[in-house]
């Protein structure tokens, strides 16, 4: 299966689309010494800003740098004008979906999603039904996975409606490559991602409880420096301007929330979680969680705090519910969705499961809850034996399972031991909601594949990132 | 700001204080004990281990007290809280903890420090290799106060930064007059004989105080003259006066942007009204060894009292 690669535009090595033409005449012309002293330079200044990640399950090194590959990806605006409508337009879908099931469920009375799906999905918080959230904005900042195919078609992989994470990727990637090569940027028109920490404050202020206050005060709520994202943590509130707190440094009064500082207790009006829903309140969800804040969600109900994304947001990034977004796009918009779904069997449906158990070799295989690429059958490269485990699973749990194409991911230029060779990319654009409206800063976090034909591309499984480019003209 | 960062804050300082503590211990030691044995028998690296206040924690993991024994303990040993491993460790989770606190230049600092130590191995170091490894140490406590200094912010977040190193330098100073107690003279040596002399000029030299002492009192290494500079000289960084001094200025800043007085505050100003009004004739008649004993303790009952007034 030929991918589209989005230099040469699957033309051959000698072709070259518009877009690429002074970067494929840069990586032509520039001694492999000069792009070797540049890697281990961006290197250095990753590790030395410490921006790495954990590896769950790897006690050996705690901490780990995600590789970076210095060859930008380039989109070009007329794409990316298209890319930002269909984002727009979904990520206002989904709130309206997520407003419309806690709320008056009109959307499974009229038949738009099976309401078994929804309410028996371990995703669906039935704490939250008829919880009036501030401004009736549920998910504050999405991640919209994405995927090209051709010259003209994205189709979204998956939504991320959580607590999507990577922005700072995107922010540091572009940093380094300012520093790196500022020669290229003097050459093309790169459309800033810089912006996005300002976007994004807007977004947490513009959601606030009604409560007259001029100046609400926003703080990100993080389990701590042993998360695996914690350095995206405490570079976002850096930039944000605003209180990196652990549970401990929260306290419930009343129905309100305070810090503990050092001038006594503080009021929060916003807060912009990073902790999964089952741990953010010990007394409304698990008893055990000791990252939680005890009364949280009391304060959530009394609409006395906005939580940023709202309890609740995990039933829209389902992977099942994701297979009816095309429907609940045309029910709350009345339109056509302009970024298409992956073709995606849901082997909940009898035939489905039928078609997907017989062409089990060729499709990819995704539980329904499943994340970051784990528990993932990729059918044309899986063995006998896992095939046959899959097998079993389906036939075990079939509503437990989606099945879709292994697509044809497009390919981008990208250095590797032996030179410049194309490996397989996605991308994930982050979307923020607001009371004010909805931003997209133009680009997002492109990861990359790097072992040669795979399609797994997430950091936990050897893949990297590269800084994205929305060029204009 | 949160107690939890202004605590953090508090700790990374102190942590990176006693790294630079401990490496001049080392290195004193280093020096005492390379006299000629023709002097008599006698026992730095013990001395070194009761200045570090660490000798019951050593004695639970290592058996004799030998130049290699203390230098792994209180280089490396990852059971000696206070070890400058542990310190550096330390130093970086806290750092870690208030990344947003902290500076870019002072982030680096302390994370580069935390990334080169780990080259660092006891087993394989030659007297000239730990000389350099006790010389980068001390460089990475420069840098990073210099690094604090030079880009942060002046804040609540500098004056615990402040309170934090001041606090750690009072108990380390008067720690490392101790060490003169515990390295017993040689029953042949009389005070104030060479082999004194040559101790109270290393204790001088580790301080960076050489040069200050003959520029102050013009004389040559006096036990009282030292213990002045030490104790009493507000002109000395590394006093007892100026760290109060600069105790009393932080907390008072911190005060006045909160427009709140508390326990820190007192405490800290009697203690160092007490040091103002002293002469180094009421300390040699207590007993050098008795007085230094109860600073300590009173130093950190004012470390109780700024925790439990800001960092809790």
């Amino acid at each position: 299966m030929a991918a589209f690669d989005e230099m040469d535009g699957g033309q051959g090595p000698d072709a070259c689309r518009a877009a690429y033409g002074k970067l494929k005449r840069w990586l032509a012309t520039t001694p492999r010494d000069v792009f070797d002293a540049r890697r281990s330079q961006a290197e250095l200044f990753f590790r030395r800003i410490g921006i790495t990640f954990a590896v769950y399950g790897d006690a050996e090194t705690t901490e780990r740098l995600i590789p970076f590959d210095i060859i930008p990806r380039v989109i070009t605006r007329d794409e990316w004008g298209r890319v930002e409508a269909g984002l727009t337009q979904r990520v206002k879908a989904l709130n309206l979906f997520l407003a419309d099931l806690y709320g008056p469920q009109t959307a499974l009375a009229a038949g738009i999603v099976p309401p078994e799906l929804i309410l028996r999905n371990e995703h669906y918080r039935l704490e939250m039904q008829g919880v009036a959230v501030p401004h009736g904005i549920y998910c504050h900042i999405a991640g919209i996975d994405l995927v090209r195919v051709d010259e003209d078609t994205f189709y979204v992989l998956e939504d991320n409606a959580r607590t999507p994470s990577g922005v700072s990727y995107m922010l540091e990637n572009r940093e380094v490559m300012m520093r790196l090569f500022p020669e290229l940027f003097a050459q093309h028109r790169v459309a800033p991602v810089e912006n996005y920490p300002d976007a994004l404050l807007a977004t947490l202020r513009s959601v606030a409880p009604n409560t007259g206050k001029k100046d609400p005060t926003v703080a990100l709520l993080t389990p701590g420096q042993y998360n695996s994202a914690y350095y995206e943590h405490s570079f976002l509130a850096d930039q944000l301007g605003v209180e990196l707190v652990e549970a401990s440094d929260l306290v419930v009064r009343e129905d309100r929330v305070y810090m503990r500082t050092t001038e006594g207790p503080k009021r929060v009006d916003v807060l912009y979680r990073r902790i999964d829903d089952d741990f953010l309140d010990p007394l409304a969800f698990r008893p055990d969680s000791v990252l939680g804040v005890p009364g949280l969600f009391g304060a959530y109900q009394a609409g006395n705090i906005t939580l940023a994304n709202a309890v609740g947001t995990g039933i829209a990034d389902d992977k099942a519910v994701y297979t009816y977004m095309p429907e609940i796009i045309r029910f709350f918009l009345g339109e056509e969705p302009i970024l298409k779904n992956v073709p995606t069997w849901r082997c909940r449906d009898e035939e489905a499961l039928k078609y997907v158990l017989d062409h089990l070799s060729e499709l990819v295989v995704k539980e329904v809850n499943g994340s970051g690429g784990y528990g993932m059958l990729v059918g044309p490269h899986a063995t006998k034996e896992q095939l046959e485990t899959f097998r079993r699973k389906l036939k075990h749990d079939p509503s437990g399972f989606i099945a879709q194409p292994t697509l044809a991911l497009s390919t981008c230029p990208t250095f590797v031991a032996s030179g410049v060779a194309p490996r397989h990319v996605d991308l994930r654009p982050f979307v923020l909601s607001g009371a004010d409206g909805v931003r997209v800063v133009p680009g997002g976090l492109t990861r990359v594949a790097l072992k040669e034909g795979s399609l797994v591309v997430n950091s936990s499984q050897g893949g990297g990132t590269k800084d994205t480019w929305v060029l204009d003209g | 700001m949160l107690s939890r960062t202004a605590n953090s804050l508090f700790w990374l300082f102190r942590y990176t204080e006693r790294a630079d503590f401990i490496a001049r211990i080392l290195d004193a030691t280093v020096r005492l004990a390379a006299l000629p044995t023709s002097y008599g028998e006698r026992n730095e690296w013990e001395s070194a281990l009761e200045a570090a206040g660490s000798a019951e924690i050593f004695r639970e993991h290592y058996g004799a007290v030998t130049e290699d024994t203390v230098r792994d303990f209180l280089a490396f040993s990852p059971h000696n809280p206070s070890s400058i491993r542990s310190c550096l460790e330390r130093a970086r989770t806290n750092a870690r903890a208030v990344r947003t606190a902290l500076t870019l230049e002072m982030w680096e600092t302390i994370n580069g420090a935390w990334l080169e130590l780990k080259k660092y191995r006891n087993a394989d170091m030659s007297r000239e290799d730990f000389a350099r490894f006790l010389e980068w140490v001390k460089s990475v406590s420069l840098d990073f106060d210099g690094s604090a200094y030079r880009t942060m912010l002046r804040n609540d977040a500098y004056y615990f930064t402040r309170l934090g190193v001041s606090i750690e330098r009072a108990d380390n100073t008067a720690r490392i007059l101790d060490v003169k107690y515990h390295v017993l003279l040689p029953p042949t040596e009389r005070v104030g004989g060479s082999l004194d002399y040559f101790q109270w000029t290393t204790i001088l030299r580790e301080v960076q105080a050489h040069t200050a002492y003959h520029w102050v009192y013009r004389e040559s290494v006096k036990p009282w003259l030292v213990a002045d500079l030490l104790i009493l000289n507000k002109q000395m960084p590394r006093s007892l006066a100026c760290c109060y001094e600069s105790l009393v200025r932080h907390l008072d800043l911190v005060a006045d942007l909160y427009g709140r007085r508390g326990p820190a505050q007192r405490h800290a100003s009697d203690c160092a009204a007490r040091l103002s009004a002293m002469r180094i004739e009421e300390v040699f008649g207590r007993g050098l060894h008795q007085w230094v004993t109860e600073f300590i303790i009173d130093n950190n009952k004012l470390g109780s009292a700024i925790a439990d007034q800001y960092l809790t």
